[in-house]
């Protein structure tokens, strides 16, 4: 990465990370600094939120403002900044478990209401922080602590539960294909209403061991790449050949009035009421 | 039979052997080898109970009130920020009669994120109506699982049992397991007398007026009040039953004593060779550890107190803006009577801080030098 973008965005102080080996969080933070750059305004306008996990250690490293919350909260915060500071970049990062179990409810309220927020799912499959766990992303038949025996229940796809629940950007890429992460998380940024940008990443440690991939960084690495297919790719492949496959590029780009916006056009017509009664008066 | 197993495996091995039925549960440092290994012995059979993988700490406590009101047994752990979450509803299980007992590992809350040992986190939820047990090894971890279950069901309230995080959840000890048959013997099946059954409809949390709440809540005190008579006796059966005897307060060579310390769980064991220690250099001192904390043991606490010149309490704890919360209690609890000894408060080893024999030492040191308590907190430990 280029060494201008490091020095200005990373607290130096705060490394080396507390990430393992062969994680993929740290490539997700690589892209979201060089987004932050290509955003092209200042960084003193922009707020990183995290809930916790191993992703949610993120705000830790990055120097904007930043706030490390509790376990699937993160969106409910940033909600809150963002009404106060429409014109700040709220950003939220976190954990598949974060977003899709504790914090389900904020994230597809988030969505209805299309706050202009971007959150960035570092979708692992598992609780890696706290040592493995089924999330509601472990796939199907995988193994976890509390899945010895192969995980039994579905999986939630949570692109598909941002397309349903209202999300106005909507895409998928993994931490294989870094330069589309990169244009992904800018545009998710640049978008003027929720934004979901679900990044098929590797826990080497608490999913890849107990998963056949061992720790070894590049069997996980390998195992991102065949489960994820792009989308024009997709669509010549049966529904067999697509089971337990994540299916990347943008599922949604549209222009849609949201929170932020109602309130502020609804403060200017209240505002242009006051006014109109002061001059009757 | 006996087996080396870390305090989180006490809590498990307690609940498998209680056979409890349904285990809703979300993971969280320093619980997660609690429901890891519950959740295999779900899956391969060697428990007869379903695993529910819930999505969060309250999901976890609401599934445990709906399983419970079926008539099933209930079992499920937590810590900190997954205890405060699930608040709402710790309230819900007790208004609902639904005897669940709950595994607290005590960890400090955040911020700023910690995962260390300290006791406010189950303490901020006395008032919830739940029952409280602070264990002091593992052993008596497995052994106040089944005790909690059948003093539970027999007044209908929820009991947790509360241990200390890594100090206890991540030490390995070798814990006698207790015969199965015994166990089924000492801990019949739960027989609720209301309970979810299509054949006999009820209906569960009605809107209640002025009318009829307040006698509802006059109903719950009385349940917990009758647990503290129940704690003993169910401690005293266990003792004959299993051989290891327990009861609301452990008191230690508080016989001659003149001087008490008073603590709680782990701190206690600590204080216990204190203890030794300071009688070696002649001191007349004794250790009472509260290890039921709800329903209060007031009256074995004021019957120790009469007889000392003074008390200690040291807490792993604090109630803001007040003092450590044991120490209120205690306090609290003697305040009627007519010459109550003075009481002194240490706060010690929050967020995880090591307290050490010579700590205790010096803390009892200390306090012999005073005249009288100055005020509500003597701290212990923190660096200024
Ligand atoms: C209320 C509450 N419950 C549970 C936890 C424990 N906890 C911390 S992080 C985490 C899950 C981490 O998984 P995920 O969100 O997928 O992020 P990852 O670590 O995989 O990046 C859990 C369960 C907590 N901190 N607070
Ligand atoms: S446990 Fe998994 S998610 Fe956490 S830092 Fe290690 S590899 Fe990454």
């Amino acid at each position: 990465m280029k060494t201008e973008i490091v020095k200005k965005y990373l607290r130096l102080d705060k490394m080396p990370t507390v990430w393992c080996p062969g994680c993929g969080h740290g490539i997700i933070m690589g892209s979201l600094l060089r987004a932050l750059e290509l955003r092209g305004r200042s960084k003193n306008d922009i707020a990183l939120v995290s809930g916790i996990g191993c992703s949610s250690r993120t705000p830790g490293y990055v120097d904007v403002h930043t706030l490390h919350t509790t376990h699937g909260r993160a969106i409910a915060f940033a909600t809150g900044i963002k009404m106060m500071k429409p014109d700040m970049s709220v950003i939220v990062v976190m954990g598949d478990g974060d977003c899709a179990a504790i914090g389900g409810n904020h994230f597809i309220h988030a969505a209805r209401r299309n706050m202009d927020i971007t959150a960035v799912v570092y979708n692992n499959g598992i609780y890696g922080m706290t040592g493995g766990q089924v999330s509601p992303t472990t796939p199907y038949d995988a193994f976890a602590t509390t899945a010895p025996y192969g995980q039994m229940e579905p999986p939630f796809d949570i692109v598909e539960l941002a397309l349903g629940a209202g999300a106005t950007y909507v895409a998928r890429s993994s931490v294989h294909n870094v330069p589309k992460l990169d244009e992904l998380i800018v545009k998710g940024i640049k978008n003027n209403g929720f934004s979901v940008i679900d990044v098929i990443t590797p826990c080497p440690i608490a999913y890849g061991r107990r998963n056949k991939l061992t720790a070894d960084p590049m069997k996980n690495m390998q195992w991102v790449k065949e489960v994820t297919v792009p989308r024009k790719k997709a669509e010549e492949m049966s529904e067999e050949e697509l089971r337990g496959k994540w299916i990347t590029g943008v599922f949604r780009d549209v222009e849609h009035v949201g929170l932020v916006n109602l309130y502020i056009e609804l403060e200017e017509k209240l505002k242009r009421a006051k006014e109109n009664k002061g001059e009757e008066a | 039979m006996r087996k080396v197993m870390i305090g989180n495996h006490a809590l498990s091995y307690g609940a498998k052997i209680s056979r409890a039925q349904v285990i809703p549960a979300y993971p969280i440092t320093p619980q997660t080898e609690v429901v890891e290994l519950l959740s295999e012995m779900c899956a391969n059979g060697e428990m007869d109970a379903k695993f529910i993988k819930v999505e969060s700490e309250h999901s976890a406590m609401t599934a445990s009130i709906g399983a419970s009101a079926t008539g099933a047994r209930v079992f499920t752990a937590t810590s900190a920020q997954g205890l405060a979450l699930m608040h709402e509803v710790l309230h819900w299980a007790v208004g609902a009669r639904t005897p669940i007992v709950m595994g607290n590992i005590n960890r400090a809350m955040a911020p700023p994120w910690t995962i260390w040992t300290e006791q406010t986190d189950s303490l901020a939820q006395r008032d919830t109506g739940w029952m409280q047990l602070y264990a002091q090894n593992s052993q008596e971890v497995l052994d106040s699982v089944i005790q909690a279950y059948k003093v539970a069901e027999a007044v209908q309230i929820p009991a947790m049992v509360i241990l200390a995080a890594f100090v206890l959840s991540h030490t390995s000890e070798a814990v006698e397991l207790p015969e199965q048959g015994k166990v089924d013997e000492f801990l019949p099946p739960y027989e609720p007398e209301y309970r979810i059954d299509p054949a006999n409809p009820h209906a569960f949390g009605g809107l209640t007026g002025p009318d009829g709440y307040f006698e509802l809540r006059y109903q719950i005190q009385k349940a917990i009040e009758d647990a503290l008579p129940k704690w003993d006796e169910v401690g005293a059966e266990f003792g004959e039953v299993f051989g290891r005897k327990y009861g609301l307060i452990e008191t230690y060579k508080v016989e001659d004593a003149k001087n008490l310390i008073i603590s709680s769980a782990t701190l206690a064991s600590t204080a216990r060779t204190a203890v030794d220690t300071l009688r070696e250099k002649g001191e007349k001192v004794g250790l009472l550890r509260i290890r039921i904390f709800r329903p209060f043991p007031s009256a074995q606490i004021r019957s120790i107190l009469s007889s000392v010149d003074r008390a200690v309490v040291v807490d792993r704890n604090i109630s803001f803006g007040a003092s450590g919360i044991f120490y209120q209690e205690v306090k609290a609890a003697v305040y009627n009577e007519k010459n109550p000894p003075p009481i002194f408060g240490v706060i010690a080893g929050i967020g995880g801080r090591d307290v050490t024999k010579k700590d205790i030492i010096d803390i009892y040191e200390d306090i012999m030098r005073m005249d009288e308590p100055k005020s509500d907190i003597i701290w212990k430990g923190v660096r200024l």
